[in-house]
């Protein structure tokens, strides 16, 4: 194999075939994918989450993972906040001629951990090598399929007014991570991002508590703006405990050097849980209890005061709304 | 990395009983104008502003950069942007504010401008090594505090011999703007809290005209809740006993007579000169060019560059708002035809703007 992607590679031939055997197959092979049929056939049982997420995080690797990893637990995380168990993935790769193979078979070799962790199989994928400059290195899509485990599945639009809002850890540790490495950024303390795969723990939650009412994870826009947008789809008020929220020192430290607001930053190993606050002891306990929500606390409260708002209760006692992100933070983080 | 310390000027109960002794001290209104946009951000987001007592009316000034940048500087930066051979190097906030057309750096860019946000000037440096056939214009936009920084970037390429660097200078100057605002008999006010990073560049000794001609107090201040509520108490008491002041109550950055090695930095590369402020108008002697030892520089030599006084915005209330005539949600267009997605003024543009702060953070 040569030492960079060709586009000789994407062309449907030898090239090809030769590198989905000996790279693809070799880190994500299973009974399913190692037939190379032209879709995937498998079976699920009862309802089905589906989703499908774009990966073209800048740079491509990270502290913390790389964007293969992020690819899985992004598009896992997004079935399983359906209170679903994710089971089948598939994976579409657009290669910029010219990436190094090593990078390749790093990113791959990461994507077959990542799927191995969460347990899902890789079952379907395509792969497009496009002339220099027509991509960024490298651009991946990722769908996945699971079964819902409860009924009804949590929602966006099911958080009620008494409801307690949880998070399963600190925040911003991603969005800082991936903003810092792409600046070529050196902070006093390490950062690293966060992904992960939520899918295990999530599903230990709704089957002991399988009246959650919204599960999500806050990526994009960050913890601020999927608040915002549950409390708009619910027509209720959230009312954040500044004073409760997890932000580790290293992260504050970064965001307040560059300007930044922890609140609107991505993560992609945390989830937001809105649930009754009778469940939120037992909630706590099972987050608590898995190494990715040891951190995991409550920090507000939904109320009907101010519907479609989040709003934040300072450490002073203040009161102010907290937002939607406007435009972008930052470019392309995730 | 310890916050303690950084924590303790959040101090809920101290900044109780700052509240509580602010409440008991004032007989009748005081109107205070903070002139730093960090300031407008740092109340509204510490919640301080929901706190503070009735009496205290609370004013944003012509503090935020990105927000004084004249209509015509935009329009000159944006006709720069696309032009061959040119790449733009700017602070993020100047990505999205608008010029005329609705025209913006982040549409340039779509369009195929070459802009590059920096973090600090000195970047500009590496850009322009690995750019040698392009000129690198950088915008020069900020008060006393960024000056420095710019200059100093500016003598590092003459020592490096970087030749493709050039500045576009808009540099505005604090002290001289708040003379022209003291003067304008439309605005009243009783105090202001004054930008502590400009005064750990210039000191407290510039503002001294304040109480002796206007006879209005005013502090250099931190960023903090507690430095802020310690400032208002110190202004309302001086009122109260029949007296306005200047006074420095940042002094864990700021020296009263400033950072003699900046101002001596910024001063053998930039001149005074007069500068139009976007809603305030034409300020004599309120901006900083680049004088002609370093005329190499000046990117509005290098392109014919005219900064002229052009129509007014139609329906923008920015000028007053800036003045502090009104408040944000004064303005007719303010969350309706005026939003951060859709900024008509420049004052929604920059997260460091009053209105765009008024949308982003006031509770109804």
């Amino acid at each position: 194999m040569s030492e960079k992607v060709l586009l000789d590679y994407g062309s449907g031939g030898r090239a090809s075939q030769r590198l989905v055997s000996e790279l693809f197959l070799k880190y994500l092979g299973n009974d399913e994918l190692d037939r190379l049929n032209d879709a995937a056939v498998f079976s699920l049982s009862g309802k089905t989450a589906m989703s499908t997420d774009s990966f073209t995080v800048d740079p491509i690797f990270f502290p913390g993972g790389n964007i293969g990893s992020l690819a899985v637990h992004g598009t896992v995380n997004d079935v399983a906040m359906m209170g679903a168990m994710p089971r089948y993935i598939t994976c579409g790769y657009i290669i910029e001629e010219g990436l190094p193979m090593d990078d390749l078979e790093r990113i791959v070799a990461a994507m077959g951990e990542a799927a191995r962790n969460a347990g899902v199989h890789v079952v379907s994928g395509d792969t497009k090598v496009v002339p220099r400059g027509a991509a960024d290195k490298i651009f991946i899509n990722t769908t996945g399929v699971g079964e819902v485990l409860v009924d009804p599945a949590p929602g966006g639009d099911r958080a009620r007014p008494g409801d307690a809002v949880l998070v399963s850890g600190t925040i911003g540790d991603h969005g800082l991570t991936v903003l810092g490495t792409r600046e070529g950024l050196d902070f006093e303390a390490r950062v690293e991002s966060d992904s992960a795969a939520l899918n295990h723990l999530l599903v230990r939650l709704v089957q002991e508590l399988p009246d959650v009412h919204v599960l999500r994870d806050p990526t994009r826009g960050g913890l601020a703006t999927t608040l915002n947008e549950i409390t708009v789809s619910s027509n209720v008020c959230c009312e954040l405990e500044e004073d409760a929220l997890p932000v580790k020192d290293e992260v504050r430290g970064g965001c307040s050097l560059l300007g930044l607001d922890p609140l609107y930053l991505a993560n992609e190993g945390k989830f937001l849980c809105v649930l009754p606050a009778a469940d939120v002891d037992r909630a706590l306990e099972i987050m608590r209890a898995d190494p990715l929500g040891k951190d995991a606390c409550r920090i507000g409260t939904m109320t009907d005061a101010n519907p479609g708002k989040v709003v934040l209760v300072t450490r002073l006692g203040g009161k102010r709304l907290l937002g939607m992100l406007e435009g972008e933070q930052l470019p392309r983080i995730c | 990395m310890s916050f303690e310390l950084l924590d303790r000027f959040h101090d809920p109960k101290l900044c109780r009983q700052l509240l509580d002794k602010l409440n008991a001290s004032l007989d009748s209104e005081f109107r205070f104008m903070e002139v730093c946009g960090t300031h407008t951000v740092a109340i509204f987001q510490s919640g301080l502003r929901s706190l503070l007592p009735e009496k205290i009316i609370h004013l944003s000034g012509p503090g935020c950069p990105v927000c004084v940048t004249h209509e015509s500087e935009v329009n000159a930066f944006l006709d720069l942007a696309g032009r061959d051979g040119v790449i733009l190097a700017t602070f993020g906030d100047l990505m999205r504010v608008p010029g005329e057309k609705g025209r913006n750096l982040k549409k340039a860019v779509a369009d195929g401008a070459r802009v590059k946000v920096v973090y600090s000037p000195f970047d500009t440096l590496k850009l322009a090594r690995e750019n040698p056939d392009n000129l690198v214009v950088f915008i020069g936009v900020g008060f006393e505090t960024t000056a420095p920084t710019i200059a100093g970037t500016m003598k590092m390429a003459r020592e490096q011999d970087i030749r493709n660097l050039r500045i576009l200078c808009f540099h505005k100057t604090v002290p001289t703007a708040l003379d022209t605002l003291l003067a304008d008999q439309a605005i009243t006010l009783d105090g202001f809290l004054l930008p502590g990073h400009v005064s750990a560049v210039i000191g407290v000794e510039p503002y001294r005209f304040i109480p002796a001609t206007y006879g209005k107090s005013a502090v250099v201040t931190g960023f903090e809740p507690l430095d802020i509520l310690q400032s208002l108490l110190k202004m309302v008491e001086w009122r109260n006993h029949g007296g306005a002041q200047v006074g420095n109550d940042y002094t864990r950055i700021v020296s009263d007579s400033g950072n003699r090695k900046a101002m001596d930095v910024m001063y053998e590369v930039f001149e005074p000169c007069d500068a139009l402020w976007r809603g305030l108008g034409l300020i004599p002697g309120s901006g900083l060019e680049i004088c002609d030892e370093w005329a190499g520089f000046d990117a509005k030599k290098e392109f014919g560059i005219v900064i002229e006084e052009g129509p007014a915005l139609p329906g923008c209330k920015c000028g007053d708002i800036l003045k502090g005539v009104l408040q944000p949600d004064q303005c007719p267009l303010f969350g309706k035809a005026c939003t951060p997605a859709n900024p008509v003024g420049p004052c929604m543009v920059s997260t460091e703007g009053s209105c765009a702060a008024y949308y982003k953070y006031k509770l109804d």
